[in-house]
């Protein structure tokens, strides 16, 4: 019997599988094509203090294998999530579910954190600190180890009794630098990556597809980025990682793992096929039988 | 959901009907299919023209790689179809008089809805405008359901020349409400064209057409929606035409 359970920080998941911030709202959608519960957990989108109306349209462009996003983190804001998004989400989702944390500023971060800390629906506290969309005044903390340590030390004052997970960009000379500062202050983990920063032009129109210009570029063309940033974060830290990048089959969850991610995200794949995290759990015990694995969990940071 | 082709033809300049077998369940007038197309990332959105039990009609025009993928898809081949995505239009409030105002590739859903509303009794006028008399289609069919149909090309190759609303002026067109799809500076010139209340189909580009993504958004009196989800049709007096 293949075990598909693993331990994240203390949070224990049926299976490694979570769909990831940005790619399935609050769950809501998805709930009328299966089942939620069969996930691991999922990331809901990111949620800022205040409401965000986004990016203006066309936020989306299609690329080889992939796509690219400027939504802008589009989010009715913490307060209208507590009091509307978690209570509806508690009808159909009965896991504890990864909070995913906006923001623009240390204080941000920390109001947004303090008060997930409170929500029992919540069970991990994901705070995403490398956005690419999002340019008010200039400022990506995840773009250089300080300012990362910056807001992991911040949220982890008031972060106490959850795990708390940093989300890390791709877009920085050596990830392997955040990481280490995001694990000195105290996180507990780590997710990554999110998307990379690209852009598509009109040839016709002569002028960018997407209306901020540039956008974060996911799908399954992003894997081997993913796969190699998880490699070398895993074995630069102690703390448990989180893949995620171009992942949309039960194959890639096993190479995420053997890099070293304890659990893997699903992003863009949800989009082009809302059944698709379903079908990689189905799948898993098959792949698994195939190279002879008995608990995923052993698989973590073999390679 | 798995939909063969059965047939794939051009009818007019750069569009074609697609029509394919599957199961058509929950389909209303208004709403859209995402076509899952082999070796493209995202779905394409095509808003539905018509449906049976059993089989579905899809109209396209060529405006990408992935529409253009799609002309030359053979009759047998299977694709994986996303279903019954959007809200599709009210038929509740059409009245006794209501006119279906289509533009281009807005002229599709617009026949499914025509086919709906004659089946409850309620025969509509119907406007179609085009660019010109190549891109003409679909005008036969709308007689054929007993409605009276009026065409108007913007370069006056065939019908009245110039718009859609050029015809409501003209005709002195008096509907109880209204119903379109079309180019959005052709929605909003109905909009202000009408004096009756209406509902209007937008387009967006779209990540993942079920409402996850907030790729597609559009102001409204009550904040941002989703076109795909909330909409993709909208109430005259809900829209922020200005925007």
């Amino acid at each position: 019997m293949a075990e598909l359970s693993v331990n994240l920080a203390g949070l224990q998941l049926d299976n490694p599988i979570v769909p990831a911030s940005g790619c399935f709202g609050y769950g809501n959608e998805f709930k009328d094509f299966y089942d939620i519960n069969i996930l691991g957990s999922f990331s809901f989108k990111g949620t800022t203090k205040e409401p965000r109306v986004g990016n203006p349209t066309p936020r989306i462009a299609e690329c080889d294998a992939g796509m690219i996003n400027a939504v802008g983190l589009q989010n009715p804001g913490v307060h209208a999530v507590i009091e509307h998004e978690l209570p509806r989400m508690k009808e159909y989702f009965h896991k504890p579910v990864i909070a995913n944390i906006g923001g623009f500023s240390v204080e941000e971060f920390v109001y947004c954190c303090e008060l997930m800390e409170q929500q029992p629906q919540v069970g991990l506290v994901e705070v995403n600190i490398s956005c690419p969309n999002l340019h008010a005044g200039g400022t990506n903390f995840g773009s250089c180890a300080d300012s990362a340590a910056e807001v992991t030390r911040a949220v982890r004052k008031v972060v106490k009794s959850k795990p708390l997970f940093i989300k890390l960009s791709p877009n920085v000379t050596d990830i392997t630098e955040v990481a280490k500062a995001c694990e000195a202050e105290g996180a507990d983990g780590l997710s990554l990556i999110n998307t990379l920063l690209g852009m598509r032009i009109d040839p016709r129109a002569r002028k960018p597809v997407i209306a901020n210009v540039m956008g974060g570029f996911s799908g399954p063309a992003i894997f081997p980025v993913a796969l190699r940033c998880v490699y070398q974060t895993a074995h630069a830290v102690k703390i448990p990682v989180m893949g995620i990048g171009g992942v949309d089959s039960a194959e890639k969850v096993l190479e995420m793992m053997l890099a070293g991610a304890t659990a893997v995200q699903v992003g863009a794949a949800n989009l082009a096929d809302p059944y698709i995290c379903k079908k990689i759990i189905e799948e898993l015990p098959a792949v698994m039988q195939k190279y002879g694995i008995e608990r995923l969990a052993d698989l973590v940071g073999k390679v | 959901m798995e939909f063969m082709i059965l047939s794939n033809q051009p009818i007019a300049k750069s569009v074609y009907k697609m029509v394919l077998a599957g199961d058509t369940r929950g389909i209303k007038a208004g709403q859209f299919v995402e076509l899952a197309l082999p070796g493209r990332f995202l779905r394409r959105p095509i808003s539905v023209c018509d449906w049976t039990e059993n089989t579905l009609t899809l109209i396209y025009k060529v405006v990408g790689v992935g529409t253009e993928d799609m002309t030359q898809m053979q009759e047998g081949v299977k694709l994986d179809v996303l279903t019954a995505l959007g809200n599709g239009y009210d038929l509740d409030r059409a009245g006794d008089a209501p006119v279906l105002i289509g533009g281009g590739v807005g002229v599709p859903p617009m026949y499914g809805l025509a086919r709906e509303l004659c089946r409850r009794g309620i025969i509509p006028t119907i406007l179609l405008g085009f660019n010109t008399i190549d891109e003409v289609f679909y005008e036969a069919q709308f007689l054929a359901l007993g409605c009276t149909v009026y065409v108007a090309t913007a370069d006056g190759s065939y019908g009245t020349k110039g718009f859609v609303t050029d015809v409501l002026r003209e005709e002195n067109l008096t509907p109880s409400y209204y119903y379109t799809c079309g180019p959005l500076p052709m929605l909003r010139a109905v909009a202000n064209a009408t004096v009756c209340s209406g509902e209007a189909s937008f387009e967006e580009r779209m990540g993942c057409g079920f409402g996850a993504c907030m790729g597609c958004t559009i102001l409204t009196t009550q904040g941002h929606k989703r076109v795909c989800k909330d909409g993709p049709v909208f109430q005259k007096e809900e829209i922020e035409w200005q925007s």
